[in-house]
């Protein structure tokens, strides 16, 4: 008969050895193994305190960009919500005042803007749909939490700090 | 017949050196749990309990605790008395093999007083031992009958059938070992074996009688419920085993009973078979040291022994799947009987017309 794929194994039906009836052979075989297994690397990642490298397309948590000067760029489009295929991101846009132009780079603006943490399943289509560059998805694993009302990621949770205040605080 | 001559400092010593080897025994036991979990992790190339102190060291405490913490749940249908007798008779059977093994070698103070480092020293030191083991059966079957569930019954079935069935050939290859020393007492075993090697041949009845080792090796694996002859507590099969309907500290005596088990059949496998508290050049050692330091030498031996063997134990543990049922049956009846009546006879043989 044809083999289908070159790694199949036949069977040896044949009746056990005597050395094989007595099992010695094979325990001290068995424990050799196990043996040269407590000289082996672990497999274990102590994880808090050592972190695996991720891959350079590893999509975490979102974060809301801020242009040079600090100013806010996302403007409710919405375009990231309509792009959404778990409909976590929804969002309330108003309209710039006179006087916060140092807070929001266009004329509007997302007053809220909520991703649902838990329904959201960081494929990225936020990031690729928006037109201002304001949706990025970093490299943070979503942290673990005790209510559900906190995996409600409101705005301030995902701004990016502001790039001049900090360098005032810092 | 002289009565046992009864003082307040023989009282107060024997005291003293029961709860020293209680909580020695139970102590050991603790840290064998977590031994255990530190091999398998190593052999299986993780790193095991590292979070509760360093090492992971106060894990065991730790499991304590959560057992004690956890809610006691007797089952309706159960056979209350028997259900709580179960776990007690388990832990009583355990801690009270200790009693016979011989600690170290006797010690005398300055004052002339000779003090013993064994709690009793019967004259039927070892058939007390496997008195006490096969009594050990009724905690699990008990616990297992009492639950009123199927997998438990089942489970104390295949105990007991296996405890019984190993019990013959532990019982025939020791009565090999016991031609040989002539005294059941262990105390007796242990100072024939005094020393490594005599001038002609060693001394530790491991290098006597080594068919009658493995033997009794593999057989208290079986008595023990531990893989690969774990089968009254095969997961996989009858869920948790005898002890599947308790729980909080209930399941946590039948858990420890059998790390105490570990540790003193570690210890009487020791005395019997490798020279208990002996070792090389001991006469030149206690020529050169005082006999307070001796002794406590004597006890370390022993203690380190008794931890190879444990994790002897459990290196066979992790690395053996379990048998199947009819394969552990056919491995008692039919394989280690015979090997141990062909051993004893050889060793009759022997004795009669090549000793003299």
């Amino acid at each position: 008969m044809q083999k289908l794929t070159n790694r199949s194994i036949s069977i040896d039906r044949s009746p056990m050895t005597f050395s094989e009836r007595i099992y010695i052979p094979a325990i001290l075989k068995g424990l050799s193994i196990t043996l040269g297994h407590i000289f082996k690397k672990k497999a274990t990642v102590s994880y808090p305190e050592e972190k695996r490298p991720f891959s350079p397309v590893f999509r975490g948590l979102q974060v809301l960009n801020r242009d040079e000067e600090g100013r806010e760029r996302c403007t409710a489009c919405g375009l990231c919500a309509l792009a959404c295929p778990a409909e976590a991101i929804t969002m309330e846009a108003a309209e710039r005042k006179p006087g916060e132009e140092s807070l929001y780079r266009e004329e509007k603006y997302a007053a809220k803007y909520e991703i649902n943490m838990l329904r959201c399943i960081f494929c990225g289509f936020c990031e690729e749909a928006c037109p201002k560059d304001a949706v990025y998805l970093t490299e943070t694993i979503m942290p673990a939490n005790y209510n559900r009302e906190s995996f409600i990621y409101k705005k301030e949770d995902m701004l990016i700090p502001h790039p001049k205040k900090q360098e005032g605080t810092n | 017949m002289l009565l046992m001559q009864i003082n307040t400092a023989f009282i107060i010593e024997k005291v003293i050196l029961i709860s020293v080897i209680l909580m020695g025994s139970l102590g050991v036991a603790m840290y064998a749990t977590w031994a255990e979990r530190k091999v398998a992790a190593i052999m299986q190339d993780r790193i095991g309990p590292n979070r509760a102190g360093p090492f992971g060291l106060f894990q065991p405490l730790a499991d304590g605790l959560k057992l004690f913490f956890k809610e006691e749940i007797i089952p309706d249908r159960s056979t209350r008395f028997l259900f709580i007798l179960g776990p007690c008779l388990a832990m009583l059977t355990a801690c009270m093999t200790s009693t016979v093994v011989p600690w170290g070698p006797d010690y005398v103070t300055s004052a002339g007083r000779v003090i013993s480092l064994q709690v009793a020293d019967i004259n039927i030191g070892i058939l007390f031992v496997f008195g006490v083991v096969s009594l050990g059966v009724y905690g699990i079957m008990l616990g297992g009958w009492a639950s009123n569930n199927k997998f438990s019954l089942l489970s104390s079935i295949r105990a007991a059938s296996q405890a019984i069935s190993y019990e013959l050939a532990m019982g025939i290859s020791l009565i090999a070992l016991l031609m040989m020393t002539g005294s059941l007492s262990l105390r007796d075993i242990v100072s024939q074996q005094h020393g490594f090697w005599d001038g002609h041949w060693f001394t530790w009845n491991v290098f006597k009688q080594p068919l009658g080792f493995i033997i009794f090796l593999i057989c208290s694996f079986a008595e023990l419920n531990r893989a690969p002859f774990d089968l009254p507590e095969a997961e996989s099969e009858l869920n948790m085993g005898y002890h599947q309907e308790y729980s909080s500290m209930k399941l946590g005596f039948y858990l420890f009973a059998e790390y105490i088990n570990l540790f003193v059949s570690s210890a009487i496998i020791i005395t019997l078979f490798w020279g208990g508290y002996n070792f090389p050049f001991m006469d030149k050692v206690a020529g050169g040291v005082s006999p307070l330091l001796f002794t406590i030498v004597c006890v370390l031996v022993l203690l380190t022994k008794v931890i190879m063997m444990i994790l002897f134990f459990m290196f066979i543990r992790w690395t053996l799947p379990r048998f199947r049922y009819d394969q552990l049956m056919r491995l008692g009846w039919k394989s280690l009987i015979p090997l141990a009546l062909v051993n004893m006879l050889i060793t009759g043989g022997v004795i009669l017309w090549v000793l003299k």
